[in-house]
This record gives structure tokens, C-alpha cells and sequence, in this order.
């Protein structure tokens, strides 16, 4: 290791981490506002459901490199747009949440939705203010693979130029330097661990109501 | 009032859960709609506010059909408490409760007290409104049930078997509550239930439905029990009919004298009432000689003299282990014994005059 290297460089580290945690999550939140309706779709039909959670698994196991060369073509933006990046691991996003949003809706009891209709909600507001807000803990829990996935994902886009702090890596590589490649390693995990551990301590926030005893 | 008429409902497997059902549920009463499963009773209950829309055939709910007009306004305007409670978990007790005043644009801190006070009226302590459904028990959850279903005012309330997820103890209690609060408030219940005891004891008028979704017969509880309409009713409302049918004679029986001692005193031969030194029963005594309360055995049910059915007189007296029911003025104090013969020749003497 040579530890003053780190110093030296704190500007583009920063910078780095900055870009990092950006091209991370604006997909999560692109990908959870897409998810949402997709998902409510898969589940109130079984016949949707065996579509699109299927078509979803399987645009989950492209490889990412692959979609980050194959995407300028199709969206027409340069190889070294971040946008690719963005867009490919919404992608992926989606394909996770799909499932996780189908799965939340579909375990919130049938009990408490026949009761709100029986109240008088209107499906979309009923939606809004009961289903969804029981779907929130498994929600969470989707939304914490997807973080986390797209964490380390994004150092791949370093392949294509684009990759945050897998820019550590590759110059890393290429110079063979190592602390650089450890600087980059360390990061990128204390990042996916801070994000996870807010997004639990948000889940606990807005769901008061899970964590009290029976 | 609401009505049925010439109501059908088919459902989409071609199962008729409902046939052809013609019945009016009066207003400011409990009409009870009761059946095995499979009878078509909740299927009727939810045709009042949309839930399910029946296939052919009219529902006038104050003389408007219920499928004109939209259903979340209908749903707004009926009081619903589902089975289980059915709360929201994410909400607290007061927000549960104010669901359907906010629905109608009521103002929150409006909405909110009106919650606060449905609390109070269905005996649920203020402490409570901040707490979610998970941290109360099953009685509780039941009364906020009712609590929510009541908080707009509507006139007209659907229960579907509320409370069949709560042991017997607790349903007594929430059923006697029920019916304290209904003289208070006057509403029109459908009250759907499987259970025929709880039918006849909370039913001013119950209706027995039959498997394939026929109504089997529509009466009194009274009638019910003492006129099955046919073997399947007679079948449903089950055996103790005939003892149950005492419950709804309210008949004197003359009581007999009794002799009670106290503690201490001397018993004469035979069985001797013993009462405290405010003359109210505490048990009997089998043997002869000064009363030792380790030999007082416990008596049983008692019969509130004046007030009572032939059923809680008949009971008194065969509950008590020497035979003689007793029976109690206002301040629990012994007025007289009653034997079953007694009972008996009052019942005889009732029919005569029939």
C-alpha cells in the first residue's frame, strides 16, 4: 500500500464517489417508480404474472457488458454517455423489483383490502393509502438487493469508460498499482453497506406500525 | 329499509349462491341472516353495498337501488364491520376509526375527535388512539371494528360474522355490548352469523337461509324456535329448541317460602338456603347442625324474580343441588325458591291461555 497516494488524490476520489453513488441510485428510483405499476399489474392477474415476471427473471441474467455496448445503439447516445449506464441498470432494477412489488401486493391481506373497499375507497386511492403502504417491508427488501446490486454493477461501466469508482480499478490494473485497486474495493463496499443501512433505517421509519409487538 | 327483490346471484363458475331471494330487512332493527356455509348469507349481506352485484333482481336501500349511482358513495353511506375487524395494520386505532369521515372530506382534527369519541362509546380507554391493531386484543380490534364502521353516522349497518374469531366469553360480552348500543342508536343491522344461538339471542327478526342460497324461513326468534317452517329449519336451530323456546316467555312463577340461615345459625334437616347479612344466596347446606362456611355448597343460577324467563327460572331450579332454584329481587336479595314443577305448570298455564 502506499498510503499517501490517497491523500494526494482525495479530489478524485471524492469526485469519483460522487459519480459512483449518482449512476447507483437515480436507477433505483427510476427503476422503483417503473416497478410499481408493472409490478401492481403482475399482481392482479395470474395470467399477467406468468408473463412478466418470467420476462423479468430473464433480463436480469443479460450481461451487463453486453447491455452497455448494446444500449448506444438502440437509445442512440454515445458509447461513453453515462445515460447507458443509467439506463442499463434501471433495467435491472425493474427486473428485480417486479417481482419483490408483485410479491409485496399480493401478500397484503385480502382481509384488509375487502375492508377499505367496504369503507368506500376508490381503487387508485385505496391503492396509494392502503396496499401500498402494507407492501413497504418486503418492498424494502427489494429495494436493498437492488441498491446494493447496482453498487458493484457500476464498476463495470469502467469497461466502457464510464464506471465511477471502477475507474480505481481499471487504471489500477493498468499501472499495477494495487493500492489504488484496494482503494477502489473498500469504497465501493462501505458505500453499498451505508446505503443499505439507510434504506433499513427508512423502511423502519415509515413502518412504525410493523415493528410494534403483538 | 332495505329489499330484495327477486335477487339472484350467479357467479361466474356457475354456482347460484343466492336464488331468487325476496325479503325486507326492517329499519332500526337487527335482522340476522343465518346458515351453514355455503348458504348464501354473506353473499346476500355484501349484494347491500356492492361488494358483490347481483345478477338479476333489485336491492333499494331507503328505497334506492343500490346499483345506481357509484359504489364507493353507497359504501360511505353503510356502516361495515368485516370479519376478524379487518383494521388496518399501518394505521393507529384513531385514524382506523376516522377512515370513512375522512373519506368524506371531513376536516382531520374534526375526523379525529369524532374518533376519539366512538372510542369512548364503544368502552375503549383514550390511552388506545395512538396504538396500532397489533397491540390490542382480539375483543379490542373487534370494537374498534364496530367503532369504524359507526364513525360517519351511517343508518344502516352490515356486520359479517364480527365476531367468530373471539372466544365465547369475549363474544358475549361484545354481543351484549351490541345490543346496549343498538337501543341507544336505533340503526338498521344485517347482522350475518352461523351460529343460530347467536342469531336468536341478538335478532329481532332472523332469516335462515338453506344451502343453494334459499331463504328457509323468515321470523322472530320466538317463532323460529317454537315454529320451524320445515325439517331443515327444526334441524338447523337444533335440539335444546324446545328449552330455548322458554327463553322468550316472560311468565311469573309462584315462588315457594324459604328459610335461609346465616353462617353460624343452626340448619334444620334437609337442604338450607345460607345467605349473607344482606340476605343474598351464598349456597346450600345438606346436613343438620350449626353452619360451617367450609361445608357451604355452591348454588346455582339465579332467577331475578319478576323479570325473568321461564328459561332463567327453570334453570335456577335445576342448577341448584337441592332442587330448589331461588329466586332475587332488584338488590340480589332472596324473594322465594322456585321448583321445576312450578315452572312447568306456568308454561302449562301459558299455553292454555294462547
Amino acid at each position: 500500500m502506499v498510503w499517501d497516494w490517497i491523500p494526494r488524490n482525495t479530489d478524485l476520489i471524492v469526485r469519483l464517489l460522487g459519480v459512483h453513488t449518482v449512476l447507483a441510485l437515480v436507477p433505483v428510483v427510476v427503476g422503483l417508480v417503473i416497478a410499481v405499476p408493472v409490478g401492481w399489474l403482475a399482481s392482479r392477474s395470474t395470467g399477467l404474472r406468468s408473463v412478466l415476471i418470467p420476462a423479468a427473471s430473464v433480463l436480469y441474467t443479460i450481461p451487463s457488458l453486453a447491455v452497455f455496448i448494446v444500449l448506444p445503439a438502440i437509445l442512440g447516445t454515445q458509447i461513453l454517455d453515462p445515460l447507458n449506464v443509467v439506463v442499463a441498470l434501471t433495467i435491472y432494477t425493474v427486473a428485480l423489483l417486479v417481482r419483490s412489488v408483485a410479491d409485496a401486493l399480493a401478500a397484503v391481506p385480502a382481509l384488509v383490502v375487502a375492508a377499505a373497499t367496504a369503507m368506500g375507497y376508490r381503487p387508485g386511492k385505496r391503492f396509494v393509502s392502503v396496499e401500498l403502504p402494507l407492501a413497504v417491508p418486503v418492498l424494502v427488501a427489494g429495494l436493498r438487493v437492488a441498491a446494493v446490486s447496482n453498487i458493484s454493477l457500476v464498476s463495470v461501466g469502467a469497461l466502457i469508460g464510464v464506471g465511477g469508482l471502477g475507474q480505481l480499478f481499471t487504471e489500477g490494473y493498468q499501472r499495477d498499482f494495487p493500492t489504488e485497486i484496494i482503494t477502489g474495493i473498500v469504497l465501493i463496499v462501505a458505500l453499498a453497506l451505508v446505503v443499505d443501512g439507510l434504506l433499513v433505517l427508512a423502511g423502519r421509519v415509515v413502518t412504525p406500525w410493523a415493528r410494534v409487538a403483538a | 329499509m332495505i329489499e330484495f327483490r327477486g335477487v339472484t346471484k350467479r357467479f361466474a363458475d356457475g354456482t347460484v349462491a343466492v336464488d331468487g331471494l325476496d325479503l325486507t330487512v326492517e329499519s332500526g332493527r337487527i335482522t340476522v341472516f343465518v346458515g351453514p356455509s355455503g348458504c348464501g348469507k354473506t353473499t346476500s349481506l355484501r349484494m347491500i353495498n356492492r361488494m358483490i352485484e347481483p345478477s338479476s333482481g333489485t336491492i333499494t336501500v331507503e328505497g334506492r337501488d343500490v346499483m345506481a349511482g357509484d359504489p364507493a358513495d353507497l359504501r360511505r353511506g353503510i356502516g361495515y364491520v368485516i370479519q376478524q375487524a379487518g383494521l388496518f395494520p399501518h394505521k393507529t386505532i384513531r385514524d382506523n376509526i376516522a377512515t370513512v369521515p375522512l373519506l368524506l372530506g371531513w376536516k382531520k382534527p374534526q375526523a379525529r375527535a369524532r374518533a376519539e369519541e366512538l372510542m369512548e362509546i364503544v368502552g375503549l380507554g383514550p390511552e388506545m388512539a395512538g396504538r396500532y391493531p397489533a397491540q390490542l386484543s382480539g375483543g379490542q380490534q373487534q370494537r374498534v371494528g364496530v367503532a369504524r364502521a359507526l364513525a360517519a353516522d351511517p343508518p344502516v349497518l352490515l356486520m359479517d360474522e364480527p365476531f367468530s374469531a373471539v372466544d365465547p366469553v369475549v363474544r358475549e360480552n361484545l354481543q351484549d355490548e351490541l345490543l346496549r348500543l343498538q337501543e341507544d342508536l336505533g340503526k338498521t343491522i344485517v347482522f350475518v352469523t352461523h351460529d343460530i344461538d347467536e342469531a336468536v339471542k341478538l335478532g329481532d327478526k332472523v332469516a335462515v337461509f338453506r344451502t343453494g342460497g334459499h331463504l328457509a324461513q323468515y321470523a322472530s326468534p320466538a317463532e323460529l324456535l317454537a315454529r320451524p317452517a320445515d325439517d331443515f329449519v327444526d334441524g338447523f336451530v337444533g335440539r335444546d329448541r324446545g328449552y330455548r323456546t322458554l327463553g322468550f316467555l316472560e311468565q311469573d312463577v309462584p315462588l315457594g317460602a324459604l328459610t335461609p340461615v346465616r353462617v353460624g345459625a343452626t340448619a334444620g334437616d334437609g337442604w338450607t338456603l345460607v345467605v349473607d347479612g344482606e340476605d343474598r344466596p351464598i349456597g346450600w347446606v345438606s346436613s343438620q347442625g350449626v353452619v360451617e362456611e367450609a361445608a357451604i355448597i355452591p348454588g346455582g343460577t339465579l332467577h331475578p324474580a319478576g323479570s325473568g324467563s321461564l328459561r332463567s327460572a327453570l334453570d335456577s331450579a335445576l342448577s341448584s343441588p337441592s332442587g330448589q332454584g331461588v329466586a332475587v329481587d332488584d338488590g340480589g336479595r332472596v324473594a322465594g325458591s322456585i321448583s321445576a314443577d312450578a315452572v312447568l305448570a306456568a308454561l302449562a298455564a301459558s299455553r292454555e291461555a294462547a
